[in-house]
């Protein structure tokens, strides 16, 4: 059995945990048909979809001691739906929620994690593929333990449906110690809205970097973004410098994005951005310098001012 | 409070990553070293919320640089476990903080606090925090970007994955992961670099035997060919960047 932590929010389930089912499945068919299994906190609802997605059977962490979250207690719930399905291989997303749960359970069984898994090259031994520096470079690792823990890097696979039927639905109660509740949500505020969910699922984002010269800089960023009905994105330099709020950073250490269109004004194009960025379907760069590796690993380019050309391109479009 | 804080001897990211002859770790010899990100961030915690702060690292000689920083915006004692960090798998270097921990301990000098990054940005394994807070038997929370504290206990605040924010109480001693983007880094002053030179830094070697980092190999991903068509040069290109905007249809209609 191959078993995955999902997660879900106010859209669903996560598209990086059905992405983790496709690369569970992955897996289990090169082993020759091994079932994938899910578990997390409120699963039943989604029996329907995660079957369609290939699953076998839905463990819903059920119980007041798991309501609010809680990363050791819902590693036990992890780990109690491992013993139930006997599962040589326990996974998740590689979200922030996704990992700290898989390194809870990994203490727990005194197992090795592998983080940001991209791929998977042999089975025994069973050897994978992950992404370290941001995705700059890689590290191949062996993960002789079982269960083998990794948690799966967003958009190394796409999810994909086959059609199965629902899940069946087992619920099971977490085999908790007391410890395991200490650290849990005491309360969550919508106040500071987090920004950086829009950034997320933006179809179109507008970038800037250092070439917008100071926090007086971005108008040209702003207007665009907000006639394409875009969401900006910064660099790191630019939270750094304080010019704009860390949360529209783009990054290993900001928000990483997958948009239709990525817009990058001014930005060089460093590992650490394009570790936020690479997932973008067409990149348009703008910058002076042609050698940038924002321009060279771009779709499209203008080299150019950003204060010359974005004017000109808000022009054009308020023009047609 | 008394607080301890963990660093990490980094390979700086923001230029071409190069691998050692061995494949087994990344030569940071041309882009050189820095403070890991998060930890950074985690450093400023620390002073922020206690003027007892000790910093500790696990790395070769040369970390002893990272430390002096630390040192140099407000720490007041460091700890420096040598060893060659490619050698070690974060298991080991959660049992290595521990076994400080439980030391200074028992010589009456315990922390309140651990507070360390929430990934390191080379490795990036996300796991020490927790495999130190379960060899400790404390409670841990990861991705926290701002922390108080009060008598016997440290409040927690990080992002919600839902959007807005979500607070953590957990009564002290405690682990405590950091991310970046609560608290803004400060710059070592004169001062403060003079008073860091002067720091005995408490050298220690390994304590025990490692399990490793079960690497087989290092790889670059394969370099991507610039297939990038320009659409022109200056204020001239508008015309074809908005055909382009209307062939992947982003206009607002």
């Amino acid at each position: 059995m191959i078993l995955v932590f999902v997660e879900h929010g106010p859209d669903g389930l996560v598209d990086t945990s059905l992405e983790t089912i496709r690369f569970a499945r992955d897996l289990g068919a090169a082993g020759g048909g091994i079932p994938v299994d899910v578990v997390g906190v409120g699963v039943a609802q989604f029996a329907d979809v995660l079957g369609a997605h290939g699953v076998r059977t839905a463990y819903d962490l059920v119980g007041d001691d798991v309501s609010a979250y809680g990363a050791a207690a819902w590693a036990a719930g992890v780990l109690t739906a491992r013993e139930t399905s006997g599962a040589v291989v326990v996974t998740a997303a590689g979200t922030q929620r996704g990992n700290e749960v898989l390194a809870h359970a990994a203490a727990r069984v005194d197992a090795p994690m592998a983080a940001n898994v991209i791929s998977f090259s042999g089975l025994s031994p069973f050897v994978v593929t992950r992404q370290i520096m941001g995705g700059a470079a890689l590290e191949e690792m062996q993960l002789g333990h079982r269960p083998a823990i990794f948690s799966v890097a967003g958009h190394a696979v796409e999810a994909a449906e086959v059609g199965g039927a629902p899940a069946a639905v087992s619920p099971i109660s977490a085999i908790l110690r007391p410890e395991d509740l200490i650290a849990r949500v005491a309360s969550t505020s919508a106040g500071e809205a987090d920004q950086s969910g829009n950034l997320k699922t933006a179809r179109v984002v507008v970038g800037g970097g250092r070439g917008a010269g100071g926090p007086d800089g971005f108008g040209g960023v702003d207007e665009l973004a907000e006639l394409l009905g875009a969401t900006v994105g910064v660099s790191r330099v630019v939270t750094s410098l304080g010019w704009r709020p860390h949360h529209e950073q783009v990054g290993q250490t900001g928000s990483r994005i997958s948009p239709e269109l990525y817009v990058p004004c001014g930005i060089s194009g460093a590992i650490q951005h394009w570790a936020g960025c690479a997932s973008s379907k067409t990149i348009l760069a703008i910058n002076t310098d042609a050698e940038a590796p924002m321009v060279t690993k771009a779709t499209y380019a203008v080299v150019g001012d950003m204060h010359e050309v974005l004017p000109a391109i808000i022009e054009e479009i308020k023009t047609r | 409070m008394r607080v301890l804080v963990c660093i990490k001897r980094v390979p700086d990211s923001s230029g071409q990553v190069v691998l050692t002859d061995d494949a087994q770790a990344v030569d940071g010899r041309f882009a050189g070293f820095t403070i890991s990100d998060h930890e950074n961030c985690a450093v400023e915690c620390a002073v922020q919320i206690s003027d007892d702060v000790t910093v500790l690292t696990v790395g070769g000689p040369e970390a002893v640089e990272q430390l002096r920083t630390a040192l140099g915006v407000g720490a007041t004692a460091a700890v420096h476990i040598e060893a060659e960090p490619k050698d070690l798998g974060p298991a080991d270097i959660a049992r290595e903080i521990a076994a400080v921990v439980r030391e200074h301990e028992a010589a009456g000098k315990g922390y309140d606090a651990i507070l360390l990054g929430n990934d390191a940005a080379d490795s990036g394994d996300f796991q020490v925090p927790i495999r130190l807070a379960h060899a400790l038997a404390q409670p841990v929370v990861t991705g926290i970007k701002t922390v108080s504290a009060a008598d016997g206990s440290i409040t927690c605040v990080g992002d919600s994955p839902e959007g807005g924010t979500e607070t953590y109480v957990l009564p002290t001693p405690a682990v405590v992961a950091i991310t970046e983007g609560g608290v803004e880094p400060r710059y070592p002053s004169i001062k403060g670099r003079m008073a860091a030179k002067k720091v005995e830094i408490e050298t220690r070697a390994l304590s025990g035997d490692l399990v490793g980092a079960s690497r087989v190999k290092l790889t670059l991903p394969p370099p991507v060919p610039s297939n990038v068509q320009v659409l022109g040069n200056g204020p001239e290109a508008a015309g074809a960047v908005v055909d382009l905007f209307a062939q992947l249809g982003v206009l607002a209609p």
